[in-house]
């Protein structure tokens, strides 16, 4: 895992407002990360977690705010450039094209960052961090257990070299121990690659387990904003904020 | 080619594939009457047709109900430009390779138009625009019938076997030959892509859009250029039909024909190359079966009359509600339905081929991460719950 050629960047999220036509789902959210830090998005349904991840890709469009990558404004491209930009992010749901293989799923992910033998070594890395997955190379994605869907999902992700990882809910649907180790997956990818991490999820403990500062949203606004342990253990803030 | 050449892939093995496929079908016309060589060349123009046609449904999932008029396109391009050619003097080779020239200029300028306007709408949207490219194409013809030549369309002079040959083969095998290696070119060509990363490009745009822009996939882009490929090899087969008839009219193209060619595509399999020369054959080769079988049963005149020409379209119809039924990934599934079994079961064995190279690093995997490999199993992958919020996204997904 050496001569990276991407490593972290900053991410600069101010005033966000994006709504589906009626009212906002995100009224002004501000959000800044640093470069290698890796952070929980927290909240309940309906908070704008899914949302706020959708308008960082350039899936939803904003109505108004601004988004920079380090420190350049990607607001106006596309999602396809955001993704060449090092932006990338795993929608909710274990997305993986089902029709493909797993080795077409990650040679897809890798198209536009490597050529030749340097597409076949991304991709032997990513077989190497999930290793379930280099026994099912040439299984189609509609195939793959939940587990390894999401492993596959954030392969893809990870196999463009990105310097921003956006996760949506990387636990949903996966059983207790399955959870754990994909938590453990994306900690080690984003320890040895430096990325920045944007993780939404409504898992909080696991979550914060991985996350180095935790953003909580309720109903399309940031509530608070805290390192991921004082937010573990602090239980005022647990208690009015996350529920438990 | 597996068992011959192992080691060719990639490219070049679909070119000698191609090339050895070519040179096979050359040499068969030895052994055809000339009118068999004839239909055998309006198969080989149908077939550039329907395997472009089948790239476009099968790998973008883009619909064309207009593909008979792209193949107009290419034919009128190219009874232009080949009179045009004959005008300034020329004939032969030059004349021929102007034609072509033309008759793909023309196609790939209407594709790209199609395809930008198709790159924006989704399913039947699409398919309402190139139908009515199907049924406007009459009445162009006839609105500049001085070009165009209105319901008779555009005669062209014939291109003779040149003369090192000419005491060899008589002109209907050597029309098979030029619409033999035109479609070896464009179907070579489209094969070649199918295998390209552009194909694994087109498969993702198909299957899951949004994935494929989060991969960095430009989806726009690679349709309009899946629709410019397809129109192309339309256009092509267009053109050879045009070489091989002499001729081009609006008759030869019309709505019924647009919708034959999709059938073809549907009963070979859809992304096909194989199934889209079996779909050719069909549609050149079912009429006329079933003409001379009819003419075997003695059978009063009246109803001989009313059979006439509509009997094979029922026979066309009931075969593509039994394949539909048997076989749903069309006639060239019977082949691809085994190799989808025996890669879906667990295969413990290391890949060979391309894949093989991604294999070869055992080592380093536990310095990552331990336990992944360990705990994760076999989880049901479908039924997670949605939330309220996965439900509130969805349709916000499927109009983009």
């Amino acid at each position: 895992m050496s001569q990276r050629t991407a490593t972290g960047v900053s991410l600069d999220i101010a005033g966000l407002t994006v709504g589906y036509g009626g009212e906002p789902v995100l009224h002004g959210v501000g959000l800044t990360l640093r470069p290698g830090e890796v952070v929980a998005v927290l909240g309940a349904n309906g908070a704008g977690k899914t949302t706020l991840l959708r308008t960082l890709a350039g899936l939803v469009r904003p109505t108004a705010g601004s988004i920079e990558l380090g420190g350049a404004d990607i607001l106006t491209l596309r999602t396809e450039d955001r993704a060449r930009r090092g932006l990338a992010l795993v929608p909710d749901g274990q997305s993986v094209v089902a029709e493909l293989t797993v080795d077409e799923n990650l040679r897809l992910g890798a198209l536009w960052r490597h050529r030749g033998a340097a597409r076949e070594r991304a991709i032997a890395e990513i077989y190497d961090l999930f290793e379930p997955l280099a026994r099912r190379r040439s299984s189609a994605g509609h195939q793959l257990s939940g587990g390894e869907r999401q492993m596959l999902a954030i392969g893809r992700a990870l196999v463009a070299e990105p310097a921003l990882l956006a996760v949506d809910e990387p636990s949903l649907g996966l059983a207790p121990l399955i959870v754990g180790d994909v938590m453990t997956a994306l900690r080690d990818a984003a320890a040895s690659r430096g990325l920045t991490v944007l993780l939404a999820e409504q898992n909080v403990t696991s979550a914060l387990s991985i996350a180095d500062r935790g953003v909580v949203l309720s109903l399309g606004t940031v509530v608070a904003d805290a390192p991921a342990d004082l937010l573990a253990s602090d239980a005022d803030l647990r208690h009015a904020y996350l529920g438990f | 080619m597996n068992r011959i050449a192992p080691s060719l892939t990639g490219a070049p093995r679909t070119i000698v594939m191609g090339a050895v496929l070519t040179v096979v079908a050359i040499a068969a016309t030895f052994g055809l009457d000339p009118y068999r060589n004839f239909q055998l060349a309006t198969i080989v123009a149908y077939f550039c047709a329907v395997a472009g046609l089948t790239l476009l449904v099968g790998l973008t999932g883009q619909l064309s109900l207009g593909h008979a008029a792209l193949m107009a396109v290419g034919g009128y391009a190219y009874a232009l430009t080949a009179s045009l050619a004959t005008d300034m003097g020329l004939d032969g080779l030059p004349r021929f390779l102007l034609g072509m020239a033309g008759a793909i200029a023309a196609s790939t300028l209407h594709g790209l138009l199609l395809g930008l306007a198709g790159a924006r709408l989704h399913g039947p949207y699409l398919a309402g625009l190139t139908l009515g490219i199907a049924i406007a194409l009459p009445a162009v013809t006839a609105q500049f019938s001085g070009v165009l030549g209105g319901d008779q369309g555009l005669r062209i002079d014939r291109d003779d076997v040149p003369a090192v040959l000419s005491r060899l083969i008589v002109v209907e095998q050597w029309q098979a030959w030029v619409a033999i290696m035109i479609a070896g070119v464009v179907v070579t060509g489209l094969a070649a892509v199918r295998r390209s990363s552009l194909g694994l490009r087109m498969r993702a745009v198909r299957d899951d859009e949004t994935a494929a822009r989060l991969s960095g996939v430009p989806a726009g882009r690679v349709k309009v250029v899946a629709f410019t490929l397809s129109s192309v090899a339309a256009g092509a087969g267009g053109a050879a039909l045009c070489f091989v008839t002499q001729s081009v009219s609006p008759g030869a193209y019309t709505l019924a024909f647009s919708l034959l060619l999709v059938v073809a595509a549907v009963v070979g399999g859809l992304g096909s190359i194989g199934g889209a020369a079996l779909g050719a054959a069909l549609i050149v080769m079912l009429p006329w079966l079933v003409a001379t079988l009819t003419d075997l049963v003695d059978m009063p005149a009246e109803l001989e009359q009313r059979l006439s020409g509509n009997l094979g379209l029922l026979v066309f119809g009931a075969l593509l509600i039994i394949v539909m039924l048997a076989r749903p990934g069309g006639l060239a599934g019977l082949r691809r339905g085994r190799r989808t079994r025996r890669t879906s079961a667990e295969d413990p064995t290391p890949p060979s081929g391309p894949d093989a190279v991604a294999a070869t690093s055992p080592t380093g995997a536990t310095a990552a991460d331990p336990a992944p490999a360990s705990a994760l199993r076999e989880m049901p992958a479908n039924d997670q719950p949605r939330t309220p919020q996965t439900v509130l996204q969805s349709p916000t997904e499927r109009e983009r």
